[in-house]
């Protein structure tokens, strides 16, 4: 079942193989596996690495941490007011021969849905590798693996109906077995010797310790459920609830909204509200039972690029419903009344 | 209606009577709480007595962060530094007259850990100091 639910995943996101599959506890650790293995063996000073303005923590911090101790340079794919990558300068970044292309498929916080195959493209293009994000995507999307061309694509269980404690980093099998091991312990291994080992075969060399067993499988009857409903339905469903959502949003005075138009975006919808915190928009809003989180949703970069401290984010799935819709508009104007 | 959105923290948090800058001041310290973003920065004045004769406070956050750090200023003019130092978390609650689940209680103890790290002189405003 383990072992199965390995096949599942690769299956649902398009891998060439079920070895390119590589568990571990989340997205984050999937993005720091890659920082650890495979940039430490192929990054030196002075090396380029660019992100994007838009990224969570868990995609800035590692590279934080390579740069204090290799000396690499970062920078940055600029976010537009509306919410989108400005490709242009990406395009001129690339003139610098990047080593590693690291960006989010879709933002947390705008939902922004970036062309990842085009961004892939130009990465390629211009000699770099690259590392996709893929937290929000994969829930939300369907996702080709090989049609993106991606060479390394992170995500995690928890946001796609499955446990936390378990996420993928899938890989290209040429570039993970070229890469030199994570973890080392048990399961990681061919043969130890008192002064050596010999690395396991992929997918195990990276899957050192006593795995999340019970989580993989969890993971897996995850990906059976999204099956059979179709990613293709779930977004084009999560398609209207936004537009809908934008719509009504956009009519309540005093609400700013942050992140790209619905066709442009996924099921987000971050938003602040003239003279009152976001943490008492959602704090107020918990009361009716309306869960929307509050904060800088691990994004602060992006926050302070616009200039607010925090943002209430509503956030849409398969479940979510337009009279839910409502009762966050109607939450919203009883928040207004409280604060008037 | 809303037990933690009473009519006063509403109303210190809409129209404080504290918030501003000190220059010169005596005493001036900002911090913040990471989880959430808010900031508080507190300047004082304190006369040859020790005693605290101008409070103010500047920053973002909630309405409970914000009306709390009003309150507290209005509360510290005229008290001796020594007394200042013995505030605690039940003296902030006392003064918003509210109970607070763990998370919003952060939000209520940020002017405190600021005000008490700037008189002690610390570099840091650390949960210790609001037990």
């Amino acid at each position: 079942m383990y072992e199965g639910a390995r096949e599942k995943i690769a299956k649902f996101i398009h891998a060439a193989a079920s070895r390119e599959i590589i568990y571990t506890r989340n997205t984050t650790e999937s993005i720091n596996l890659v920082a650890y293995s495979w940039a430490r063996a192929n990054l030196k000073a002075g090396d380029l690495v660019i992100l994007t303005e838009m990224e969570h923590h868990s995609n800035l911090v590692p590279w934080h941490m390579l740069q204090a101790e290799r000396g690499i340079e970062l920078d940055f794919i600029p976010v537009t007011d509306d919410g989108l990558l400005d490709l242009e300068t990406y395009k001129s970044l690339l003139d610098r021969r990047p080593k590693l292309v690291s960006f989010t498929h879709m933002s947390n916080v705008l939902g922004t849905i970036n062309p990842a195959a085009e961004i892939i493209r130009l990465a390629h293009e211009a000699g770099a590798v690259t590392l996709v994000d893929g937290a929000q995507s994969v829930p939300h999307l369907k996702v080709d693996v090989q049609a993106l061309d991606a060479d390394f694509y992170a995500f995690s269980a928890h946001k796609m109906c499955g446990p936390t404690g378990i996420g993928v980093l899938y890989g290209k099998a040429s570039l993970l077995e070229a890469m030199p091991p994570f973890l080392g312990g048990g399961d990681m291994i061919k043969e130890v010797k008192l002064r050596s080992f010999r690395a396991n075969a992929l997918p195990h060399k990276f899957e050192a310790g006593t795995p999340a067993i019970a989580e993989a499988v969890g993971f897996g009857a995850a990906v059976d459920y999204l099956s059979a409903i179709g990613m293709e339905g779930i977004a084009a469903y999560e398609h209207e609830i936004i537009e809908y959502a934008l719509d009504r949003l956009e009519e309540i005075p005093g609400v700013k909204l942050f992140g790209p138009s619905a066709d442009k975006k996924g099921g987000v919808a971050a938003f602040t509200l003239d003279g009152v915190h976001p943490h008492d928009v959602a704090q107020i809003l918990d009361r009716d039972g309306i869960a929307v989180r509050a904060g800088h949703h691990c994004a602060q970069p992006l926050h302070e690029k616009f200039g607010i401290p925090a943002t209430s984010r509503a956030s849409f799935y398969l479940y979510s419903t337009k009279e839910e819709v409502d009762m966050l508009v109607n939450g919203i104007y009883k928040v207004k009344e409280m604060f008037g | 209606m809303d037990d933690l959105y009473r009519e006063v923290i509403i109303e210190h948090y809409k129209n404080p009577s504290y918030r501003g800058k000190l220059d010169p001041h005596d005493i001036s310290f900002a911090d913040n709480n990471p989880l959430c973003g808010d900031h508080i920065q507190i300047d004082l004045r304190v006369d040859g007595n020790g005693v605290v004769t101008e409070a103010v406070f500047d920053g973002h956050g909630c309405a409970i962060s914000q009306a709390s750090a009003d309150l507290l200023m209005e509360s510290i003019i005229g008290k001796p530094l020594e007394e200042v130092k013995k505030l605690s978390k039940q003296d902030i609650l006392d003064l918003l007259g509210i109970d607070l689940g763990p998370v919003r209680l952060k939000c209520a103890l940020l002017s405190l850990k600021v005000l008490k790290a700037g008189v002690y002189g610390l570099g840091e405003a650390g949960d210790d100091l609001v037990e």
